[in-house]
This record gives C-alpha cells, sequence and structure tokens, in this order.
C-alpha cells in the first residue's frame, strides 16, 4: 500500500487546482465544476485518514457519505438558480449579472 | 505474483495522474461542455481512489450521485443556457495570474506542512463495511441523518420552485 503522504499530496493538488478554477472562471457552471472538484479532494482526504489515522474509522465516511449528499443538494439549487438568471438577463458570465453592483 | 504487486502500485499513481489531469481540463478548458466530460473523468477518477482505499460503498455512491446525477444536471444546463460555439467570449477573468500564484503558494504551503506532520499512522490500515456505514448511520448520527432529510425536501421543492417557467402558471 502506499504511504499516506502520497494521498494528501493528491488531494492537496486537487483542492489547489479547484481553487484556482473557482476563483479565475467567468462562466458559473465553470465555478459550480470547481467547487466539486474541491469538494471531492476533501472527501478524499476523510477516507485517507478514516484508514490510516483514524480512531472509529467508520465515523469519517459517514461524513463523506453527508458531504456527498449536500453537494448534490446545492449544485441542484445553484444549477436552478443559474437557469433563472438565463431566463431573466440572457447571460451567465458573473461580470454580466451586475444587478447588484453600484 | 510480484508484477502483479508492482502493477498495482504502479496503478495507483496511474489513477491520480488521469484524475489530476481531468480536473486541469476542467478548470482551463474554453468550451464549458468539454470541461464538464473533464469533470466526469475527474469524479471517475476520485472513485478509483476511493476503491482503492477499500472504500467500497463509497466509491459506488459516488458514481450513482455524482457521474449520474451532477454530471446530467451540469451537462443539461450547459446546453440549455450557454453559447458553446462562440470563441470570441473570454472563459476566464482578469485575475488568473495572481490567482495561478496565490493557488501554487498554497500547494507549497500544503505540501511542507504534510511533509512536517507526524501524523499517528495506526499498525494495522482500517477497513470499513457498508454494514458498519448503515449503522453508524441510524444510531450515532441518526439526528444528522434526520436533519439531511428535511433539507432534501426543502431542496427539491425549492429547485422545483426555482427552475419553474412563468408561462406555464399563466396558462393554466
Amino acid at each position: 500500500m502506499i504511504p499516506l503522504h502520497h494521498i494528501l499530496f493528491f488531494s492537496s493538488t486537487l483542492f489547489c487546482i479547484g481553487l484556482f478554477g473557482a476563483l479565475s472562471r467567468r462562466h458559473v457552471v465553470g465555478i459550480l465544476i470547481s467547487v466539486e472538484i474541491m469538494l471531492n479532494a476533501a472527501n478524499v482526504n476523510l477516507v485517507a485518514f478514516s484508514r490510516w489515522t483514524g480512531l472509529i474509522p467508520v465515523n469519517a465516511q459517514v461524513f463523506a457519505i453527508f458531504i456527498i449528499t449536500l453537494a448534490a443538494a446545492a449544485a441542484a439549487v445553484a444549477l436552478a438558480i443559474v437557469l433563472t438568471i438565463y431566463r431573466n438577463r440572457k447571460t451567465i458570465y458573473t461580470n454580466e449579472i451586475d444587478l447588484l453592483k453600484w | 505474483m510480484e508484477v502483479l504487486t508492482a502493477i498495482s502500485k504502479v496503478g495507483i499513481y496511474v489513477i491520480f495522474g488521469v484524475t489530476l489531469l481531468g480536473a486541469m481540463m476542467a478548470v482551463t478548458l474554453r468550451n464549458i461542455f468539454h470541461a464538464a466530460l473533464s469533470l466526469a473523468l475527474t469524479l471517475i477518477g476520485v472513485a478509483a481512489v476511493f476503491f482503492v482505499l477499500r472504500a467500497e460503498f463509497l466509491g459506488a455512491v459516488q458514481i450513482l450521485l455524482y457521474v449520474g446525477g451532477i454530471m446530467i444536471l451540469v451537462i443539461f444546463t450547459v446546453m440549455l443556457t450557454t453559447r458553446i460555439g462562440d470563441r470570441t467570449i473570454p472563459t476566464s477573468n482578469h485575475q488568473q495570474w495572481p490567482v495561478l500564484i496565490g493557488a501554487l503558494l498554497l500547494l507549497l504551503y500544503f505540501v511542507r506542512m504534510i511533509g512536517k506532520t507526524p501524523w499517528p499512522i495506526k499498525s494495522e490500515l482500517a477497513v470499513v463495511s457498508a454494514v458498519q456505514i448503515g449503522k453508524s448511520l441510524v444510531s450515532t448520527f441518526i439526528f444528522p441523518f434526520e436533519l439531511t432529510a428535511v433539507i432534501l425536501v426543502a431542496i427539491l421543492i425549492g429547485t422545483v420552485i426555482l427552475a419553474k417557467s412563468d408561462e406555464g402558471e399563466e396558462k393554466s
């Protein structure tokens, strides 16, 4: 089995890629995709710690299941909001949705 | 037998590489539809990592929920909204390079801290079965479990109300 470090390196790289995408994308769906990548990196970390260091290993996996459920729910709401914005403003680029900017 | 062990050792790194490549494509590709397909590759790669870490139930849930559910939602939204073919629109905002430097610095910090921390690694690795997860869900975590059910109902109703078009209301 590979050492714990390598999985942690993998998940932190995945997290930083997602962070880069979430802050640099202009497209709302692109930002959502990046957020999903970051949540997946957190899940990989939880599973790795449950296998290598956890006192009660099952807890981490239950937490991961809650994260997956809430991520799916959040994605559903976010995509519904994207559809509504597109219907009203005919755009889904973040710099063109300036209703609340002065 | 030794060949098989060597292959399985290399295999996890191949999975890591494919997953990271998919993630990079998902955050940089110009065409948002291709980015969504790369996200599917990333999610399948993470599910494979779960299988390698002996979290079979989580891997199955990942494939069912993410690859089956969220990917369909994302692809539908992309097809319903974007001007996919339009090449003149820039896909990123003006803060791309500062953000790239910041993310790399954060990654460097993570790598240093992971190397420095003395992890309390157990002598034998834990294997969690789906039966244990189910029992834990309805005993220790019964309150968050029920709360999740309430949140899911609220989100179901809220999503339908948000995404419903107003024209249908006027007709009926």
